[in-house]
């Protein structure tokens, strides 16, 4: 009775909050704000919140560009191709090397994930087309670095304004060095944020990678076991947590999208018998097309936290004969130690901090269950750029009266964390100064602040660690002014 | 010395504005004016008759070769043609690649930057017939041209076009201080001609600057990369480019924002003066076969 009570306030000081921040609009943008503001109901199909629309002008919004979903997430990773960004210089240099997708490999001879090509456009290549300058850059690609697998062809806006014509010189080249060269028109201009090149990215590798494997067979001896990880960009190295424990209940995995990829795992993957998706987001288009056209079936889930860990074997063993199902349950006693022995130490530390989250593709959701095994409580979530399908997700995840701001606005995110008062507050980097100044402890969860993994039950340790030196470092005690 | 006059030629392609542009300043250059011809059209050939040549380095192509326009000498692109009149051609890149709009943009500021406006009378820029992008609209819309002429015709497209050009000057009209200083009637022998022009400048809340009759002589001179002015001095095409030049030195200051007219004005224009019949409403978008049925 009481905690009903308790919800009822808090959806009221939620909606109270909404109006305020939106006050401060202009009639129409708060017209339009109001509609991706609200507190989640329990029972509601999704978070009650529009999304995946164009940000007003004027705010502050946290969002990227289709370049940033192509080139950062999408295709960065894989580490033995190498990606060019095709435009001005400002692009591919502030972006170099910033997602800490780890990988293994020699930089510069076979791995190249932590260089950073670009044609660097001048005035003349806007005026005469930048054509003639790509293929030397993959001429001279060739050259330096003859290791590489392939290339892929980043467009960033002014490619897509002067009509250039990268997709001839992709093929042009393609077929004089026999290899995988992947035009792809991400140029920034193009969509809302950084999901739509998600998508672009997604159908070029359907494109240029699947459809031109033709019938070819595959390069190794299929098992019953082979399963693929889509959308684990292994920040930190949170592939590596994760696939262990696939190979350790039984399973092969055959391919990781992309983080620490390859080109050759991408063209293995039509070969897998089940796809496992981590970041829905980013990757459902490239998994449905496998699905229809190789009738590979795919299945979500989540490794942040024991319970969602435990829940995503069981679900994952489902699929498979009952050698993967003890697997599962194998995997699942031999990490309990490991989780209760975390769970002892830092749940007394954190127990009832409450946490406001705003990430990206799949954060907002995922980590939750990482947060209330450690008996943490999300007030307050949100996506940069989710769409409808990722707030329905989200309502699995989320408790009745959470607040929820899609594509917020530095403003709201502000104003929402000063009225509401979390503990702890999880965003990204142009975010966790503002805060920490407010004296709230922040955690970046794009990056994992330099640390991780937070994937799998190594993952989990980490990530235990983590939040309790955010939030119990003395350094808050000395916040308050002594006067 | 009086300030410099900042003129622009635009009108639909193929209407004669080159012609019509370098015969008059060559005339303007006889009176006396010293001149700056900025020819922006990735053809280069604004400045043919002038210089007797092809301009053979433009701004941009010399660009290209040399690494970055930085790397250019004003000596290096501007030329000296008949009257010492100074001239200059953004070029750009050959048709389908590229970005020629940026590259008339690039080679107007690399003028600026290199002090060619200096010491002058009249710069005049040359625009390619069809202002398809922002490009080359950056003489009108930077403030560089203060004055536009417009040549053309008495053929339907060409004051489709004129008034198109005119919407084009309204919008920057009030942020910057560009006028329409009048439209030039390059004469195509269409019915009722002069009429239909004055008419239309007038409608365009301006004047009828000139009407250049069509006569041979422009062609025997263009063979030989030649103005009229230049070409045959003494004769009757060469002194109406003449009362052209005297009429837009005396029309310093007299611009006006123009004001331009729906489609269907622009029709029923037409149609007042027989250019075009009445058409039955529920004829528009049949077939002759289905029209007879």
């Amino acid at each position: 009775m009481s905690d009903n009570v308790g919800i009822e306030e808090i959806k009221e000081r939620n909606q109270k909050v909404i109006a305020e921040v939106l006050a401060a609009y202009p009639e129409k943008s708060a017209k339009k704000r109001a509609k991706h503001l609200n507190t989640y109901s329990a029972d509601k199909p999704d978070c009650g919140v529009k999304s995946n629309l164009k940000t007003i002008p004027g705010v502050m919004t946290i969002r990227g560009c289709a370049y940033a979903g192509s080139k950062g997430v999408v295709w960065g990773p894989i580490k033995d191709m190498v990606h060019i960004s095709h435009g001005p210089v400002g692009c591919g240099q502030y972006s170099w090397a910033s997602r800490r997708n780890y990988f293994i490999g020699t930089t510069g001879v076979d791995a190249f994930g932590t260089m950073q090509f670009t044609s660097d456009f001048q005035e003349n290549d806007i005026v005469f087309g930048g054509d003639k300058k790509l293929a030397k850059i993959i001429d001279e690609i060739e050259v330096l670095f003859p290791l590489n697998k392939g290339i892929s062809i980043q467009s960033e806006c002014p490619v897509g304004l002067i009509g250039d014509d990268i997709e001839g010189v992709a093929k042009a080249k393609a077929k004089q060095y026999a290899k995988t060269i992947v035009p792809v028109r991400c140029e920034g201009f193009r969509g809302i944020s950084q999901s739509l090149g998600h998508h672009i990215a997604n159908d070029s590798i359907r494109d240029f990678v699947f459809d031109k494997l033709g019938d070819k067979p595959a390069r190794f001896e299929s098992t019953p076991y082979d399963v693929a990880i889509i959308g684990d960009y292994n920040i930190g190295g949170d592939a590596w947590s994760s696939r262990i424990l696939l190979e350790e209940m039984g399973l092969r995995v055959i391919a990781q999208w992309s983080g620490d990829g390859t080109l050759a795992e991408l063209e293995s993957t039509p070969h897998a018998k089940l796809n496992l998706i981590h970041c829905y987001r980013s990757m459902n288009y490239i998994s449905r097309h496998m699905e229809e056209k190789y009738g590979i079936p795919w299945i979500e889930y989540n490794f942040f936290g024991p319970t969602k860990i435990i829940e995503s074997l069981r679900a994952i063993a489902s699929n498979f004969d009952d050698k993967i199902k003890e697997g599962a349950e194998r995997v699942i006693e031999k990490y309990t130690k490991l989780t209760d022995a975390v769970i002892a130490k830092y749940r007394p530390r954190l127990e009832g901090k409450k946490v406001m989250l705003f990430v990206g593709g799949l954060r907002p959701r995922h980590v939750i269950g990482a947060y209330e095994d450690l008996g943490m409580e999300i007030v307050g979530t949100g996506y940069e750029f989710g769409h409808n399908d990722d707030y329905q997700r989200t309502t699995h995840y989320v408790k009745d009266g959470t607040l929820i701001y899609d594509d917020v606005t530095s403003f709201e995110f502000e104003k929402f964390v000063e009225k509401v008062q979390p503990d702890l507050v999880g965003s990204g980097i142009k975010e966790k100064y503002i805060f920490q100044k407010m004296g709230v402890p922040f955690r970046q969860m794009h990056s994992w602040d330099y640390s991780g993994p937070y994937h799998g039950y190594d993952g989990f340790a980490i990530f235990a660690r983590d939040m309790d030196m955010a939030i119990n470092a003395p350094v808050w005690r000395l916040t308050k002014a002594p006067f | 010395m009086a300030k410099l006059r900042q003129i622009a030629f635009y009108g639909k392609g193929g209407i004669g504005k080159s012609t019509t542009s370098q015969n008059t300043l060559a005339a303007l250059a006889e009176m006396g004016q010293k001149i700056l011809i900025v020819g922006c059209d990735p053809k280069a050939d604004s400045t043919r008759l002038i210089l007797h040549a092809k301009a053979q380095n433009s701004i941009l192509s010399l660009a290209a070769e040399k690494g970055t326009v930085e790397d250019i000498e004003l000596e290096e692109v501007m030329k000296y043609g008949y009257q010492r009149i100074r001239c200059v051609e953004s070029g750009g890149p050959e048709p389908g690649v590229g970005c020629a709009g940026r590259g008339v943009i690039t080679a107007i500021n690399f003028l600026e930057e290199n002090g060619a406006y200096e010491n002058l009378d009249y710069v005049s820029y040359d625009v390619l017939g069809d202002v398809v992008c922002g490009g080359f609209a950056m003489p009108i819309r930077e403030n560089k041209a203060q004055e536009i002429y417009i040549v053309m015709s008495g053929e339907m497209m060409a004051m489709y076009a004129a008034n198109n050009i005119s919407k084009g000057i309204l919008k920057y009209a009030n942020s910057g201080g560009v006028r329409l200083g009048g439209l030039i009637c390059n004469e195509r022998q269409t019915d009722k001609e002069l009429e239909l022009a004055e008419n239309m400048a007038k409608k365009l809340g301006s004047k009828l600057i000139y009407f250049v009759p069509r006569a041979n002589i422009v062609q025997h001179a263009e063979l030989r990369r030649m103005t009229v002015i230049e070409y045959a001095p003494d004769s009757e095409q060469a002194q109406h480019y003449r009362n052209l030049a005297e009429k837009i030195h005396n029309n310093n200051g007299q611009g006006v924002i123009p004001t331009p007219i729906t489609m269907d004005e622009l029709e029923d224009m037409l149609m007042e003066h027989g250019i075009i019949k009445t058409i039955d409403e529920s004829l528009v978008g049949k077939k002759a076969a289905e029209v007879a049925a």
